[in-house]
């Protein structure tokens, strides 16, 4: 199905990742490079050590924060829908709805208009910038959740579910688990919304990322610490903390009858919850459902589809039986954040 | 509908026994009849619908989607009512039409009437009309409802338990009525809410609560005194009570059940039977299902062939013909004998199985000991203890205190079992394929194999497959394995990178060992599980099939 022209015209794909040779820079590779492009913070896409980065201001705060000072020699910031030229190529980045400055990427070189998506979603998120689509010849996406049995509910209604639980068990600490970049920041967003008028309880590996959040002005609840010696006293009370967390029956002693919550996209499938003991399984996700992804590649116009990570095979297939040009990547080391990542959760907490 | 649904919903995240009664008790206090009832039917497995088949849910939405994407969908989900509940409305699968909401919201027993009345060219229009006015659990629960298979950690036992705190009753009595009563059991809520009298029919077949040993800890034998106990092999078959009786009008009525009292007389006519021709009026034993040839007893595979049949052919039957190996009386006339000590029992068993000439019974014989020394050579060679040619499926001894009465559940002290230590071996990771169910969407059954010398050098041969015998947390580790060592997929199997220089090493336990002409290796593994993962052992160090084939059995 590789084509002559194209996206490949643009882009090859290295063994480090995407890599665009008219203007020799990689987007989110997976080891040490002269020149990286970042998508967005998740440390599957923004990793340490390149000579030269260059993302969104809050890609690059992120960076720090997780990374310390000295995550690359020298970065550089740019800010959406302002072209800039590197080498013979022209990039421009635009919202990717998936977390705190996270950008798509597009690049224009040799005549062709193409769209390195990074991870996105279309759905309700107050705390980013909405995914905006943009007309390309080829558009390359993620498929996290690139099966038609993942269909994300209204945010609204998983709140809701939350809530209502709350009612059902006030005596039970109900203890949530969401990614600490990201998630958590939209949870806190939405249980704001929802009216939650009471403090959140957070783990300390959120801590750090919810404050940058809240100093770049997402509409959060209120959040408070959470003391070891407090946890008998959270009855009734909502306690985020990242999924890790959940699975450790040593964090999890001392909370009054914790009711064990996950918000993520793999939710939707029960034996999943049910494997890692979930009882109240909250379907939120930061990427694109299968709607959404079908949508999306609709929406570019594009006539070419590159598919990076997730579930490709069947995002290929539906692809091409629209008659689109379609062919899967099977790049290494992305992952999604709500599976992967233990080691990043815990490097958080002890920092 | 909806309350059902909601009801199966948090059944099945709830992990406590204790939250499942109260879910299940809470539903049947709020929910009116006939609903409850038919809930009742569907949480007991009383429901069955003629022509809703896997088949049909399969065929609905071949119908709606192209088939590959379907293929991914279900491979990842696992679980086929769940993933059809899933795919409905997505983009590329066809809408029906657009919902006309104007009907009154669904309820179970809407479903339930029509279907018992529907014809098999209805179903898909039924299923499908439905399944567009109802929600994703909505969906997810009629689906899981019409298959018959709702999987959500409820036995029918639990659910009667649960009914019997609606009235503060004890389950037994709800038992004891269960079978004179029918869905949507309108006289048995009605009575458990003090509305009625207690449903007069007495069941001629009840089942009777089962009781269980508890394994036995070989430090146990310093507090035990050999003489208080009595010993029979363990059979390695499937734990089953026979409960017969007679009708009003004299008729034999004879039912089967597993140990957890689920009716299974469907399964095994050609025993329900037999057994149906014992002369006596009334009795209930308790025994192990074997299947008996040329009067010995098949290995445990021999009896899976009768498992999860649709239909029991005549082949079927003559090829693995049925026998109840009995070890206990619990009833016999009017007399109920769970109060009596088992020796006695011992005897009247004894006795009936005698008087009772039939061939599809005979009595699990005693293994005789005056101390441990000689039980435990008997375990570790039944052939020379007496179990003579039956000798390959006994998996252990049983200990049965003298003085036990017959206790439901697994009391502590006057049962036990004492498995024989199984067999291991080191073998090294081939091909891993998803799991379903719980396991879904994490590569968890395993083929492994062992070395073996062939032309081209050193080989591995497959010797077995396992799924069992490891962690949640081993299995995410062993996930992770598969997924970095794939070096080939082949639809759902990926094989898995294995050779002299590279490959998992399983410690595998299992029962015993047959000749087979199925498998490349020549032998076939009984109950083959995983018992160490021995990331430490080179591949190369795995064992050689010689290692195997001298655990054979002699032919």
């Amino acid at each position: 199905m590789t084509q002559k022209t194209g996206a490949a015209d643009v882009l090859t794909v290295t063994a480090n990742g995407l890599y665009c040779p008219a203007g020799d820079f990689h987007i989110d590779p997976a080891r040490r490079v002269a020149n990286a492009l970042i998508t967005h913070g998740h440390s599957d896409h923004a990793r340490p050590g390149h000579q030269k980065v260059l993302a969104t201001r809050q890609t690059l705060e992120i960076m720090r924060l997780r990374l310390g000072d000295h995550f690359a020699d020298a970065s550089q910031q740019i800010a959406y829908r302002e072209p800039l030229a590197i080498g013979d190529a022209r990039v421009t980045f635009f919202p990717a709805g998936h977390v705190l400055g996270s950008a798509q990427i597009l690049i224009e070189a040799n005549g062709r208009r193409v769209v390195v998506s990074g991870d996105y979603k279309r759905a309700h998120d107050p705390t980013c910038e909405s995914f905006e689509p943009v007309r390309c010849d080829a558009f390359v996406t993620e498929a996290t959740f690139g099966l038609p049995v993942f269909r994300h509910p209204p945010t609204s209604q998983e709140i809701g579910r939350l809530l209502q639980s709350m009612q059902l068990f006030p005596e039970r600490a109900h203890v949530v688990g969401a990614y600490s970049l990201g998630k958590a920041q939209r949870m806190l967003a939405l249980i704001a919304e929802a009216g939650w008028d009471r403090p959140v309880f957070i783990h300390g590996a959120l801590d750090k990322i919810t404050e940058l959040y809240r100093s770049e002005g997402a509409p959060l609840c209120d959040t408070r610490k959470i003391a070891a010696a407090d946890k008998k006293k959270l009855a009734g009370e909502i306690v985020l903390c990242p999924p890790s967390a959940i699975s450790s029956d040593l964090w999890l002693r001392n909370f009054p009858e914790p009711r064990i919550g996950f918000a993520s996209g793999w939710m939707r499938v029960r034996a999943r919850a049910r494997q890692r003991g979930v009882e109240l399984p909250l379907v939120v996700s930061d990427h694109a459902d299968w709607n959404e992804l079908c949508a999306t590649i609709a929406d570019t116009g594009c006539s070419e589809v590159w598919v990076t990570h997730g579930a490709e095979d069947a995002l290929v297939h539906w692809a091409r039986m629209r008659g689109l040009a379609a062919k899967p990547l099977h790049l290494l080391g992305f992952g999604d954040e709500d599976e992967a990542d233990a080691v990043q959760d815990a490097q958080e907490t002890t920092s | 509908m909806n309350r059902f649904a909601e009801l199966l919903d948090r059944l099945s995240f709830e992990p406590s026994r204790n939250g499942k009664l109260r879910l299940m008790t809470d539903y049947f206090r709020r929910t009116e009849d006939p609903e409850r009832g038919y809930a009742l039917a569907a949480l007991t497995g009383a429901l069955a619908f003629r022509h809703a088949k896997p088949a049909a849910v399969r065929a609905l939405i071949a119908e709606r989607m192209d088939p590959a994407l379907f293929a991914m969908s279900y491979d990842f989900v696992g679980d086929l009512s769940e993933t059809v509940a899933l795919l409905w409305g997505a983009t590329g699968v066809v809408a029906s039409r657009p919902a006309g909401s104007n009907h009154p919201p669904l309820t179970l027993s809407e479903i339930v009437e029509t279907l018992s009345r529907a014809g098999r060219l209805d179903l898909g229009r039924l299923l499908a009309s439905w399944l567009d006015s109802l929600d994703e659990t909505g969906r997810w629960a009629l689906l899981k409802l019409i298959t018959g298979a709702l999987r959500v950690g409820v036995s029918a036992r639990l659910a009667k338990t649960a009914v019997a705190e609606l009235g503060q009753v004890e389950p037994n009595d709800i038992e004891q009525v269960w079978h004179g009563i029918a869905p949507p059991y309108l006289p048995l809520f009605a009575w458990l809410e003090g509305r009625a009298e207690k449903p007069s029919s007495i069941d001629p077949a009840p089942f009777r609560p089962a009781m269980l040993a508890q394994p036995l800890d070989e430090k146990n034998f310093d507090d035990l005194d050999p003489r208080d106990f009595i010993g029979e092999w363990k059979w390695d078959g499937i734990r089953l009570q026979v409960s017969a009786g007679r009708d009003p009008s004299g008729a034999r009525i004879l039912r089967l059940f597993s140990r957890t009292g689920e009716e299974t007389t469907g399964a095994f006519p050609d025993l329900a039977d037999a057994l149906g021709r014992i002369e006596a009026d009334a009795f209930a034993l308790d025994g192990e299902l074997l299947v008996v040839r040329d009067g010995r007893v098949q290995p445990f595979g021999a009896l899976q062939q009768r498992l999860n049949r649709k239909s029991v052919t005549a082949k079927l039957v003559s090829e693995f013909p049925l026998r109840l190996r009995a070890y206990d009386i619990i009833a016999e006339g009017d007399e109920d004998l769970r109060g009596a000590p088992f020796e006695e029992r011992r005897n009247r068993l004894e006795a009936f199985v005698a008087n009772s000439q039939s061939p599809a019974l005979d009595i699990s014989p005693l293994v005789r000991f005056d101390d441990w020394q000689t039980l435990a050579a008997a375990r570790a060679d039944p052939a020379a203890a007496g179990a003579g040619d039956d000798a390959a499926a006994v998996e252990g001894v049983m200990l049965k205190r003298r003085d036990s009465i017959y206790t439901p559940g697994r009391p502590t002290g006057p049962w036990f079992k004492w498995k024989r230590d199984p067999f291991n071996i080191d073998a090294v990771l081939m091909y891993a394929q998803r799991g379903h169910g719980k396991r879904s969407s994490f590569y968890s059954d395993y083929t492994f194999g062992v070395w073996r010398t062939s032309e081209a050098g050193e080989e591995l041969v497959p010797v077995g497959k396992a799924y069992f015998g490891f962690t949640d947390e081993e299995l995410a580790k062993i996930d992770r394995h598969v997924r970095a060592h794939t070096i080939e997929k082949f639809g759902p199997v990926r094989v898995v990178e294995h050779g002299l220089n590279a490959g998992l090493v399983f410690e595998i336990a299992f029962e015993g060992l047959n000749r087979s002409t199925r498998h490349k290796s020549g032998v076939a593994m009984r109950f083959p599980r995983i018992a160490r993962i021995r990331w430490d052992k080179p591949a190369a160090e795995a064992d050689r099939i010689e290692t195997l084939e001298a655990m054979l059995p002699p032919t």
